[in-house]
């Protein structure tokens, strides 16, 4: 495992293709994916819907085997799913029976930290994203955007070097979206960890990563990057914000168009 | 107060239905006993202390027989979701007994395990295990592989995750597993009752059959009512605080 700790680590996706069968033929969904993730960069993952853009996160978390070609965290291949690479899902996942405080602690309970450094460990990463006062909650008793903090503060909980965020703000209304984004990007200035992040929205990207990968329609393979030099505290509505955010635009727009053929 | 009126209601339907009839006569009255007279004889047994026999008696033929397929259901039910030869083994074994109707292999229990309680309580055991086994098997089966993914990436182990996501995951219908098992128990103890028994509701109910007391009929009938619905008010409770935070509350 990587050394956890406040930063990130590097990942490498070396060469992954993956391949699912579908009708008993064998359909590429990633075609020759080549990637290396900077430790504490956050570079977003963006492409048309059905691109493969998900597929590639949950090969990193481990949760899918790549058809061919490997991950390595540092210098390690990874096998599967392991507690340096968090995971934040668009659909929260939260424990339901585990109140708010209990699902944070999870990680750090499975990894065998003592229950009072626990209680310590929740209520710093609650307060982190503003929901001290619902610890004693149940998920249920959430709306999305508080049942996504929980999940974000239980991804961070765990001290993980890696955090991987699939479409995490999607299902939520486009003013929590905008707070969601903006709280990641101060929690971001503070944890430095290694985030991919998947998105489909190009001013969400646009306004979180460092780096961003547009990704072709189906199946996906790496069409261009894209480096952001916007600074920390970014201003969704400065020219230099726009340009980027048309120029991704035309580039992803022509991935849409050839669906659309 | 809705649940007390309306059993006062239904109390109150019994007796204007059947002091109309004592009145009227529309059938032998014999046949349509009273509130009066059931309570009358209930009083009778309570007294001389062989209701409570009885009671007991069921009652303590109902919780080893529920009891004993509970844990069988639950071990069968993880070893199932655990192993997938396990699961194709056992399946259509499992699936070819489950239709036949207990009660056709009644007679077979009572050769098998002679009179007494041993029958009883393996008969009660054979029939429940069935709907709690396909029940808990199925709860365990079908947990969001999201929340096995979730729990992965927080580090948990094959064994924290039966643990520590399955297992919760799949307590609520675990939780109804039992609760219908439970009410298959009180179903099917009359039946067992029925043959060879010397005492319980269901040889209650057959000694009215056999000298003629509809009373007496109608008397273990409601015992058995009262008994289901305590256990299940009990069960409903134990579940509530067990399935906190699942529901609104």
């Amino acid at each position: 495992m990587s050394p956890a700790g406040v930063g990130g680590a590097r990942v490498r996706i070396e060469g992954v293709h993956k391949a699912f069968a579908l009708d008993g033929r064998s359909t590429p969904a990633l075609v020759d994916i080549n990637l290396e993730v900077q430790a504490g960069e956050l570079l977003c993952l963006l492409g048309p819907s059905g691109c493969g853009k998900s597929t590639l996160l949950n090969i990193v978390a481990g949760f899918l085997p790549p058809t061919r070609g490997r991950v390595l965290v540092d210098a390690t291949p990874i096998t599967g799913p392991g507690p340096e690479r968090g995971v934040v899902f668009q659909e929260y996942v939260l424990f339901p029976w585990l109140t708010v405080a209990q699902n944070v602690e999870f990680g750090p309970r499975l990894a065998g930290v003592e229950a009072a450094r626990c209680r310590e460990i929740a209520a710093r990463y609650l307060d982190m994203v503003g929901l001290r006062e619902h610890a004693t909650k149940f998920p249920v008793q959430l709306s999305g955007g508080m049942k996504q903090r929980v999940a974000i503060a239980r991804a961070l909980a765990n001290n993980p070097s890696i955090v991987l965020m699939d479409e995490p703000f999607g299902a939520l209304d486009a003013q929590t979206r905008e707070v969601m984004q903006e709280e990641l990007s101060r929690i971001q200035r503070v944890e430095h960890k290694t985030i991919v992040f998947v998105t489909h929205s190009i001013r969400e990207a646009v306004y979180l990563a460092d780096r961003l990968v547009v990704l072709t329609s189906a199946p996906g393979r790496i069409k261009e990057m894209f480096t952001i030099k916007l600074g920390e505290a970014r201003d969704r509505f400065a020219p230099e914000f726009t340009r980027y955010e048309s120029e991704i635009t035309r580039v992803v727009k022509e991935e849409v168009a050839k669906v659309r053929e | 107060m809705i649940r007390a009126a309306a059993l006062a209601g239904a109390l109150l339907a019994w007796a204007l239905v059947a002091y109309g009839n004592l009145a009227l006569e529309v059938m032998n009255p014999v046949l349509l006993p009273t509130p009066g007279e059931v309570g009358a004889l209930a009083a009778v047994q309570i007294r001389d202390g062989s209701l409570a026999h009885h009671l007991t008696v069921s009652a303590l033929r109902i919780v080893e027989g529920f009891g004993l397929a509970a844990a069988a259901a639950l071990a069968l039910g993880l070893l199932v979701a655990v192993s997938t030869p396990a699961r194709l083994a056992l399946e259509p074994v499992i699936e070819f007994v489950r239709p036949i109707p207990p009660l056709a292999f009644l007679p077979m229990f009572l050769v098998w395990f002679g009179l007494g309680e041993t029958s009883k309580v393996a008969f009660i055991a054979y029939t429940t295990f069935f709907p709690m086994f396909v029940g808990t098997g199925a709860s365990l089966l079908r947990v969001d592989v999201m929340l096995l993914r979730a729990a992965a990436s927080l580090g948990a182990s094959r064994r924290d995750l039966l643990r520590r996501v399955v297992l919760p995951a799949a307590l609520p219908g675990i939780v109804v597993a039992l609760r219908l098992g439970f009410g298959l128990a009180i179903f099917v103890i009359v039946g067992a009752e029925f043959m060879g028994a010397d005492a319980g509701l269901g040889n209650l109910i057959m000694e009215g059959r056999v000298f003629f007391n509809p009373a007496q009929i109608v008397m273990g009938a409601l015992l058995l009512g009262a008994l289901g619905s305590l256990v299940n008010a009990l069960l409903l409770m134990t579940e509530r605080r067990v399935l906190r935070g699942r529901a609104l509350p």
